[in-house]
C-alpha cells in the first residue's frame, strides 16, 4: 500500500520508477504553484471578459461573429488531445522504457493541438474580416486577450511537445525527461480545463 | 499485477473522456439543439461546464480528497479561494459600474 502512496497531484510514476518517482515530488509541486498562478491569470481575464460582455460599442457582437460549429470541432480536438496525452503518460509509466509508442502518442497529441490552433486562427481571421478586431470594442479586446492567451499557451505547449520528442530521442527516458513529461501532461490537461471555461462562458453563453 | 494497474488507469482516462464528451454534447445541444428560455440554457451550460471541470480534475489530473497529498490540495484550494475573491469582486464591481453606464 505504501508503494502506491501518491507523492504529488497528477499521475504518479510509482515506486518501480525509483529515483524518477521520488525526485518528481518537489519539482511537480513547484509546477503546481506555476499552474495555480496561471489559473489566477486566466480567472482575472475571465472576470474582465464577463464585465466587458455588453461593451460592444455599437460594433459586431457574439451572434454575428461566433461560429459554433468551429468551436465544437475545436472542443472535440482538444478533449481528444487531452485523452491521447493520457495514453502517452500511461505508456511512460507502464511501458518499461519503450520509447516508440510514447513518441507516437505525443505526435498524435501535437497533431490534434495543431489542428485546434488552425481552426482557432481561421476563426480569428474570419472575425477580423467581419469587423471584429481587438480595437473595435472593449468586449472584443477582452475576447482576444482571453482566447488569444489560451491559444498562446497551446502554441507553447506544442513547442514543448517538440522539445520533449527531441529529448526522448537524444537523452532517452532518464529521470529528468520523465519528470518533464509529467509536467507537460499537467500543463496540457490544464489547458483543456481552461478551454471548458472558454467554450461555456465565452461562446455558448455568448450565443445563448 | 502491473498489467492490471495499467488497465485500471486506462479505464480511468477513458471514463473521464467519455463523461467529458457527453457533458460537452449536452452543453452544445442546449444552445443549438433545443429551444429553451435563455435562463434555462445558461443554467444547463453552467452545470455541464462545472461538472466537466470536476470530471477532468478527477480523471485527468488525478486529484481527489485522499489524505496523502494535503499540502498540494491546500495550494489548489487556496488558489481557488483567491480566484473566487478576485474574479467575483471584479465581476460584482465592474458589472455594477457597467450597469450604471448603459
Amino acid at each position: 500500500m505504501t508503494q502506491d502512496t501518491p507523492l504529488h497531484p497528477g499521475l504518479n510514476l510509482g515506486a518501480p520508477h525509483g529515483e524518477a518517482h521520488t525526485r518528481s515530488e518537489p519539482v511537480i509541486f513547484g509546477f503546481w504553484v506555476f499552474l495555480m498562478s496561471d489559473l489566477i491569470l486566466f480567472g482575472i481575464l475571465f472576470a474582465t471578459y464577463v464585465a466587458m460582455r455588453n461593451g460592444t460599442a455599437g460594433g459586431p457582437g457574439p451572434l454575428e461573429l461566433f461560429d459554433l460549429t468551429s468551436v465544437a470541432i475545436q472542443t472535440g480536438l482538444l478533449l481528444l488531445s487531452s485523452l491521447t496525452y493520457g495514453f502517452a503518460s500511461l505508456l511512460l509509466k507502464h511501458g518499461n522504457g519503450q520509447r516508440r509508442g510514447l513518441m507516437i502518442w505525443l505526435i498524435i497529441t501535437a497533431a490534434l493541438g495543431l489542428a485546434f490552433l488552425g481552426f482557432e486562427l481561421t476563426d480569428f481571421h474570419s472575425m477580423a474580416q467581419d469587423g471584429g478586431v481587438p480595437s473595435r470594442s472593449g468586449w472584443l479586446s477582452a475576447y482576444y486577450a482571453l482566447v488569444g492567451l489560451h491559444g498562446l499557451h497551446i502554441t507553447l505547449g506544442l513547442l514543448w511537445i517538440g522539445v520533449m520528442l527531441v529529448q526522448i530521442g537524444v537523452l532517452g527516458l532518464n529521470c529528468r525527461v520523465k519528470t518533464r513529461l509529467l509536467m507537460l501532461g499537467l500543463y496540457w490537461h490544464f489547458l483543456d480545463l481552461v478551454w471548458i471555461g472558454i467554450f461555456s462562458i465565452v461562446f455558448l453563453a455568448g450565443v445563448a | 499485477m502491473k498489467n492490471t494497474a495499467w488497465q485500471r488507469e486506462l479505464k480511468h482516462y477513458l471514463i473521464g473522456g467519455l463523461l467529458s464528451l457527453i457533458l460537452t454534447v449536452v452543453a452544445f445541444a442546449a444552445v443549438l439543439g433545443v429551444d429553451l428560455s435563455r435562463a434555462a440554457t445558461l443554467a444547463i451550460v453552467a452545470v455541464a461546464g462545472v461538472a466537466q471541470l470536476i470530471i477532468q480534475v478527477r480523471y485527468f489530473l488525478h486529484i481527489d480528497l485522499s489524505r496523502q497529498k494535503r499540502e498540494d490540495l491546500h495550494l489548489i484550494l487556496f488558489s481557488l479561494l483567491l480566484l473566487t475573491l478576485m474574479a467575483g469582486g471584479t465581476i460584482w464591481i465592474m458589472g455594477d459600474l457597467a450597469g450604471r453606464m448603459y
